[in-house]
């Protein structure tokens, strides 16, 4: 028994590209399975917590459609959710911010220039700034005592190695005035073999929330990742968006294995 | 008469930043009226009023103070206006809060706010509210509803007295999750963000007092 009743989180992510949702999703009972909208209610219908919704478009004038995203969505959701993907201006975070979005995410433009970290605890709040983190480890590391890094930084999608320490940046972003972190490995993300579990476990001694992501297989990669893990959050895209398992199906697991989470 | 066009709508106060925005949009998917009111356009006490409000106890305050609007709520809620604090809108009703020492609050319910000692902070995410009915045997409180509700704060209220106490969750120990005194009703979680569940609260409330 934990000695909070604070729920552990299940967090399914869209990608969403010129103000549609992108990937396969292959639900039934769906007219449109394009729609970002619909889809969100069909996953607050099944439990999910919150909502990522994460902007992959590609010019900038696709990525302005988000906004009349965020709108629609806070019209008619009514669990909380955040915005990623792109988003490198304060006057972005506030305008995403008064259009309904709970929490945005911030990426790339974090690891570029980290004290757009701070401008938004400042301005916003801690508790809607998101930082994510891509990571993957370092070939030849070995343990968490060794000077070398073991997880290193990536921006631009995974594209671009940093060197940076995974956990040095944590720490720092920490300090700075981050509210939570996501945080996907790109070793597991996208080979549905479960969350990577030694990485989240290695991340849980920071002050605030950690999200994790890539690589959710089944309900029992997320009673993994949040017993051996101690994630506080897990984000999870096609296990959901293939229809393999409903939120309510992953959540039922984790309540029968002791797990505290929200049913409805 | 202002009473009388009042009638089934409420006062949504705007003078704070926020999360006005959701408890705005949840109303009015609840099919809730509501007028925004501020220190330019006050309420006069003829609708029930919410006050939403995130951010930090000192600078919610400092924005409440502008113009004594403080004073114009503190007074319409002593006179028996319905009222319902949300987040920070129930810790300003207390007399003070850790979070801004020498700042006074709303001082509308004796008690003060502190922070969570343990667990990460904020405390964010679902939690299960409980309606207390035991330790007041205030049978008003027993048909409350259980269920879980969102939470986003890093500190909550401690009341002088028990029988203010609505709902209690847990957190690393058991804290004020909701008051209820008199014409007051206050949640600590943000029914607006809580599914159904916390919209079927928010439309308790409405149904109550509109």
């Amino acid at each position: 028994m934990s000695s909070s009743g604070l729920c552990k989180r299940i967090i399914p992510c869209l990608d969403v590209a010129n103000g549609r949702t992108v990937k396969g999703v292959k639900f039934q009972n769906l007219r449109d399975i394009g729609d970002p909208v619909e889809l969100a209610i069909e996953y607050q219908r099944q439990g999910a917590d919150e909502l990522m919704f994460l902007d992959i478009s590609a010019s900038r004038e696709e990525r302005s459609t988000v906004f009349d995203l965020v709108r629609s969505v806070a019209e008619h959701l009514s669990i909380p959710f955040t915005v990623g993907g792109g988003i490198s201006k304060l006057d972005d975070v506030k305008k995403l911010l008064s259009l309904g979005a709970d929490k945005v995410s911030i990426n790339s433009s974090a690891v570029q220039r980290p004290e757009l970290i701070a401008e938004i605890a400042a301005a916003c709040g801690s508790q809607c700034c998101v930082v994510a983190i891509d990571a993957r480890k370092v070939v030849g590391s070995q343990t968490l005592d060794s000077q070398q890094p073991l997880w290193d930084v990536l921006t631009k999608g995974g594209s671009v190695s940093t060197g940076l320490s995974a956990r040095a940046w944590a720490q720092k972003c920490v300090e700075l005035g981050a509210g939570e972190f996501m945080l996907t490995s790109w070793d597991a993300d996208g080979t549905q073999e479960g969350f990577d579990i030694e990485m989240v476990a290695a991340f849980s001694h920071l002050p605030i929330p950690i999200i994790a992501s890539g690589g959710a297989k089944n309900p029992q990669s997320f009673v993994d990742v949040f017993s051996a893990g101690q994630a506080d959050a897990a984000l999870a895209a096609s296990i959901f968006h293939d229809g393999l398992f409903t939120v309510n199906q992953v959540k039922t697991t984790l309540k029968n294995e002791g797990i505290t989470v929200r049913l409805c | 008469m202002k009473a009388e066009s009042g009638q089934g709508s409420v006062d949504l106060v705007t003078s704070i930043g926020g999360n006005l925005g959701s408890v705005a949009r949840s109303l009015t998917r609840l099919g809730v009226k509501f007028n925004q009111v501020d220190l330019n356009n006050p309420p006069d006490g003829s609708r029930p009023i919410i006050l939403p409000g995130v951010g930090a106890f000192g600078a919610v305050m400092a924005s409440l103070r502008q113009g004594k609007f403080d004073q114009t709520i503190k007074a319409l809620v002593q006179a028996g206006t319905p009222f319902l604090g949300v987040c920070v809108g129930m810790q300003v009703l207390f007399d003070s809060s850790e979070e801004a020492p020498g700042v006074a609050g709303l001082g509308l319910i004796k008690g003060r706010v502190v922070k969570y000692t343990e667990g990460k902070v904020p405390q964010t995410g679902w939690n299960e509210v409980k309606a207390v009915t035991d330790k007041n045997g205030n049978d008003d409180n027993r048909s409350w509803p259980t269920g879980f509700v969102y939470f986003v704060n890093s500190y909550y209220a401690k009341p002088e007295s028990d029988e203010v106490t609505l709902y209690e969750a847990n957190y690393f120990g058991s804290f004020c999750a909701a008051v209820s005194t008199g014409n007051i009703t206050a949640f600590q979680f943000h029914p607006e963000k809580s599914g159904e569940f916390g919209e079927s609260l928010l439309k308790r409330w409405v149904s109550n007092v509109v």
